[in-house]
């Protein structure tokens, strides 16, 4: 007996082996053996012991939404004065980008106040990138803008960065003071942990769900996600940025006599602001991705544009939306990163006059008045000529139709390739294991690297999957991000290796994965959709390139990470190149690519969420019907589900990682 | 006794900075350290000239940041040097294919580190091995060799422990142990005991010493610490800023400094430490009484003990064992208080 515990807990090599070989056996024979016994539970957990969560989710949801009472107000009084807290500014934002500000509703409507020139808007970006940094950003960001204007995509522009500029000063400032409560108060850290965990592996869709329960299809539910999506990394980023700063600048802090708050204020946050900054960063990235994707509950804008297209198969269209939402995305990315390392400057002479004082500032007024004032006699200045934009979208629709008929049969057989010999047999493999055994498997993976109470968890969470009907659906999930990430390692590890030993392969690989990384997720699915239809492969594609960035970087930052005293023992012994990257670079990265897979994994778990809308018939497309249908507790179930196989492959491969650490006497 | 010389550095420069072999070329290959600034270049290394000799024990010595770790690398081509001939075995090393090189570090060049550098996922025995291991030698043959040196290096029972179950002076040992399993003929030791406390270090120095008794390697070796040079070297040279301020003898060092820099770092060591009998006896023996033998290699510091307990003088002795002269113990006591001191 405890000959078996400790083969169980301890085994090595034949303890894998035996798994593998079990597992192998029984997905190739359980449809055989359902056949044979007649017990069709083996394949399919029994109807009448599923549990019916989603129902009451749903009716407690209804309950909520409809009978709920607090003492002074309703819960549907709640939700509308939230409603209206995010309405209004953002309507104003919007009044002022790119609507104009009417009085009277619809047809009677009678304009009071036009919105601000697009030329203004373009030199105010500008001049915001030339503050954060030098001429040459102001170039950039200026230009991206104007190509919004140029290519006709101003209207739509206009709206997404209407609602990314109200969700981001609520994620910063709400993921601030989350941030400084967890750093004065270790227990609401511990309380918010786990929370914040949770968030970062609900795919985003699934809490679409209950937003729209609640708030209704609109811009509100489209903030409202994302706010919620983009805050969390900011209340990390907060907590470590405070908590790294250094002691003896606290301690000095004091012995000034500064009260908490000062401490707080005029010490901590100031010392962290660079940190911050790069949380902020963050803020205005995931906040765009958000916007985007929540355009499928009325956000509008760039990303409805894209889904209207892809519905429609318009190709041109998409392909010039996307353009459109990659342009907007480097602007925003490269000035808030520019602000992230600003260097403080001088400040100015308090004897000149103010607008010498502030040049920037002063001339980006004088320009939104005047460009607006001109727009109200002159409409050119207002919005840009309708007769001057330049529609790229037939030209992307030719091009595209041109690759389409000469590569047809190349494009066709790469797809039949990878799906006769990679896709298919894996997916024959997963969703061929009967239910029991992949809750015995989970356990016994998970007890084996990370304890008894790891393996409970995990037997438990899967349990949860299987016993709420999901299980198949569960398998494509776990057969498509397995495949993806292998895919994702196999060309990214290699090029991170690469970039990681070789610098000018570095500036180009680091270019190329900084940009993909800035892309929202939504991009990637146009030339996939576009070039390989919808089906399993295409979605395989969006998730790899999505996914890819973090086992690049990190195989890089592992390589660069190793102690040069260590790769000169090896030169000094007499290694080859091979040898050294063999034997010593790579062995001692280890611990580093394990934490890129992790990453990895939790990405392409996101996008492949994202990549039911082409069509795979995963656990993501539980979540999209349940969206279409506004069911929540579907919703909400698929997508826990979701998060519980992240939080699973997440304390595994951090096991696994924790172990090569220990192994390398790192801590 | 004329020694053969068995790697010698000519001219060698080693420049950080942007494009150093046109900024050497633009100062006619000599730039003087207002150059170097003016156009914020490193001169990690400027124009070192050295030979070491077969079988001597030969140390190079300066202050943090004064380029010796980069002066090393250079000498094992582990960093191309901007400029410079390097000579190994009156082999032209700068010259030879990466495959020249890797052999001539598998079988005759050993090297030790400051910070050890020992393979975290390797065992004590596996990290020994691992010269031999990359060579391609048979797993018995090899671990029977690093079994060996282990016991050499005084940590035999603990080859199945990782790195970090070990001491600092036990992963040097380690070090020490790797760098000599593939029995090199040069040996560099790149301030190999300065991460250490000061009681294991000198426990190591002597450890070290008792090495080179019986392997009798040519070593190239790193330190910042002038008594740990004194205690080991046959030569020193000292190093400032880059450049190589004196190549001598720890005794000359002391006794003739050649740069007001030297002059100021020898300053305050004591005469006895470095002054051997052999520059303080009297030439010639005459018949008389003496209290014994003692070789001339030794220094004051070593023998005034025994000088002054004998009463009677003793007898030097030349390196091949024969009576050269005598030495007293007024002789050691005058150097100890610095009487004869100029
Ligand atoms: N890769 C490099 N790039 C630029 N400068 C360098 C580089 N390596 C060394 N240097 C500079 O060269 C000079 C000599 O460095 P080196 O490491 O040889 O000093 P050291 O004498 O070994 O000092 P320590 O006792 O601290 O090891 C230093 O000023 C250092 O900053
Ligand atoms: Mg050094």
């Amino acid at each position: 007996m405890t000959g078996i515990v400790t083969f169980l807990t301890k085994g090595s090599r034949p303890f894998w082996l035996a798994l593998l070989v079990i597992t192998w056996a029984l997905s190739t024979w359980s449809f055989p053996l359902y056949k044979a016994l007649g017990a069709r539970w083996i394949i399919k957990f029994p109807k009448k012991y599923e549990l019916s969560l989603d129902t009451w989710i749903s009716n407690a949801m209804t309950w909520l939404v409809e009978d709920a009472h607090f003492i002074l107000f309703t819960f549907r009084d709640l939700t509308r004065f939230i409603a209206a807290m995010i309405e209004i500014p953002y309507r104003i934002m919007r009044s002022l980008l790119i609507d104009g500000f009417s009085l009277g509703q619809g047809q009677q409507a009678i304009e009071i106040a036009p919105s601000i020139s697009w030329i203004a808007i373009i030199g105010a970006m500008a001049a915001l990138a030339f503050y954060a940094k030098n001429r040459a950003l102001a170039w950039l960001a200026g230009l991206c803008f104007a190509y919004l204007a140029v290519f006709g995509q101003w209207e739509s522009a206009m709206v997404t960065l209407a609602s990314v500029l109200i969700a981001v000063p609520i994620g910063v400032g709400g993921g601030l003071a989350l941030g400084i409560l967890s750093y004065r108060h270790p227990w609401f850290e511990r309380l918010l942990r786990p929370l914040l965990d949770l968030m970062q592996t609900v795919p985003v869709f699934a809490y679409l769900v209950p937003i729209l329960f609640l708030f209704g299809f609109g811009p509100v539910s489209a903030l409202v996600a994302t706010v919620i999506y983009a805050m969390p990394p900011m209340v990390r980023v907060a907590t470590v940025a405070l908590h790294s700063v250094p002691e003896e600048i606290i301690e000095a802090g004091r012995m000034v006599g500064s009260k908490p708050r000062q401490l707080m204020w005029k010490v901590l946050v100031p010392t962290a602001l660079p940190s911050l900054m790069v949380g902020v960063n963050q803020v205005i990235m995931l906040s765009l991705n958000m916007v985007i994707i929540a355009s499928m509950i009325g956000a509008g804008g760039l990303g409805y544009d894209v889904l209207t297209s892809l519905r429609r198969l318009d190709i041109g269209g998409g392909i010039e939306a996307g353009l459109a939402i990659v342009v907007m995305a480097i602007a925003l990315d490269r000035v808030s990163q520019a602000f992230a390392i600003r260097r403080v400057r001088p400040r100015p002479d308090p004897s000149k006059p103010l607008y010498l004082r502030y040049p920037l500032l002063s001339f980006v007024m004088a320009l939104t008045v005047i460009t607006t004032l001109l727009g109200l006699w002159i409409p050119a200045f207002r919005l840009y000529p309708e007769a001057l934009t330049i529609t790229t979208g037939s030209i992307w629709s030719t091009i595209m139709e041109w690759i389409n008929v000469t590569f047809f049969d190349t494009l066709e057989a790469i797809k039949t390739f990878f799906l006769t010999y990679l896709l298919l047999p894996v997916k024959r493999f997963f969703t061929g294991i009967p239910w029991a055994w992949g809750i015995i498997v989970m356990g016994l993976i998970s007890a084996r690297l990370g304890g008894w109470k790891l393996g409970l968890m995990a037997a438990l969470m899967t349990l949860f999957i299987a016993a709420n009907g999901l299980w198949a659906k569960a398998m494509i999930t776990v057969y498509l991000v397995s495949v993806s990430v292998l895919i994702a390692s196999a060309i990214g590890i290699p090029l991170g290796v690469w970039a990681g030993q070789n610098a000018r392969a570095n500036t180009v690989i680091g270019t190329l994965i900084d940009t993909l990384q800035t892309l929202p997720s939504f991009v990637y699915l146009i030339p996939v959709v576009m070039l390989f239809r919808v089906g399993d492969f295409s979605a395989m594609i969006a998730v790899v390139l999505y996914a890819l960035a973090p086992a690049v970087r990190y195989a890089a930052h592992g390589i660069r990470s190793i102690d040069p005293e260590l790769i000169d023992a090896g030169k000094a012994a007499g290694c080859t190149d091979r040898q050294l990257l063999v034997r010593i670079k790579m062995p001692l990265a280890a611990p580093s690519l394990l934490l890129g897979l992790n990453q990895t994994i939790m990405l392409a778990l996101s996008m492949l969420v994202i990549t039911a809308l082409v069509g795979t018939r995963d656990l993501g497309q539980e979540v999209y019907i349940a969206l279409t249908k506004a069911n929540t507790g579907q919703g909400i179930i698929a997508g826990l589900s979701v998060a519980f196989i992240a939080i699973m492959a997440d304390r595994i491969v951090t096991a696994l990682a924790r172990t090569s650490q220990e192994r390398l006497g790192v801590k | 006794m004329e020694r053969s010389v068995k790697l010698e550095c000519r001219g060698v420069w080693k420049v950080y900075g942007a494009q150093p072999e046109s900024f050497l070329a633009k100062h006619n290959g000599a730039p003087t350290t207002a150059d170097f600034e003016s156009e914020r270049m490193i001169g990690a290394v400027r124009d070192a000239n050295v030979q070491v000799y077969e079988g001597e024990i030969f140390v190079i010595m300066g202050l943090s940041g004064s380029g010796k770790s980069t002066l090393v690398r250079c000498l094992s081509r582990l960093i191309e040097s901007t400029a410079g001939e390097i000579n190994f075995e009156g082999r032209n090393l700068l010259t030879m294919t990466d495959a020249e090189l890797i052999e001539v570090r598998r079988k005759k060049m050993g090297m030790v580190f400051q910070h050890f550098a020992l393979l975290p996922h390797l065992t004590v025995l596996q990290n020994a091995a691992f010269p031999l291991e990359i060579q391609g030698v048979s797993l018995k043959d090899r671990e029977a060799r690093a079994r060996q040196m282990i016991e050499l290096v005084g940590l035999q029972g603990r080859e199945d422990y990782y790195p970090r179950q070990l001491s600092g002076g036990q992963q040097q040992r380690v070090g020490i142990a790797r760098s000599l399993v593939a029995e090199p003929d040069l040996w560099f030791l790149d301030e190999p005991f300065s991460a250490l406390d000061p009681l294991i270090r000198r426990e190591m120095q002597d450890e070290f010493l008792r090495l080179q008794s019986m392997l009798h390697k040519t070593i190239v070796f790193i330190t910042h610490d002038f008594d740990e040079a004194i205690r080991l070297a046959d030569r020193i040279a000292v190093m400032k800023d880059g450049s190589i301020e004196q190549i001598d003898t720890p005794e000359n060092l002391v006794m003739n400094p050649a740069t007001p820099y030297v002059e100021e770092f020898t300053r305050h060591i004591p005469r006895a430490k470095v002054m051997k009998l052999q520059s303080i006896m009297s030439k010639g023996v005459p018949d008389g009484d003496y209290a014994g033998d003692l070789a001339g290699h030794l220094t004051v510091a070593d023998t005034v003990l025994q000088l002054d307990q004998a009463g009677l003088p003793f007898r030097v002795l030349d390196q091949d064992g024969s009576p050269v002269g005598t030495v007293g113990s007024k002789d050691a006591v005058d150097i100890m208080i610095g009487r004869t001191v100029g």
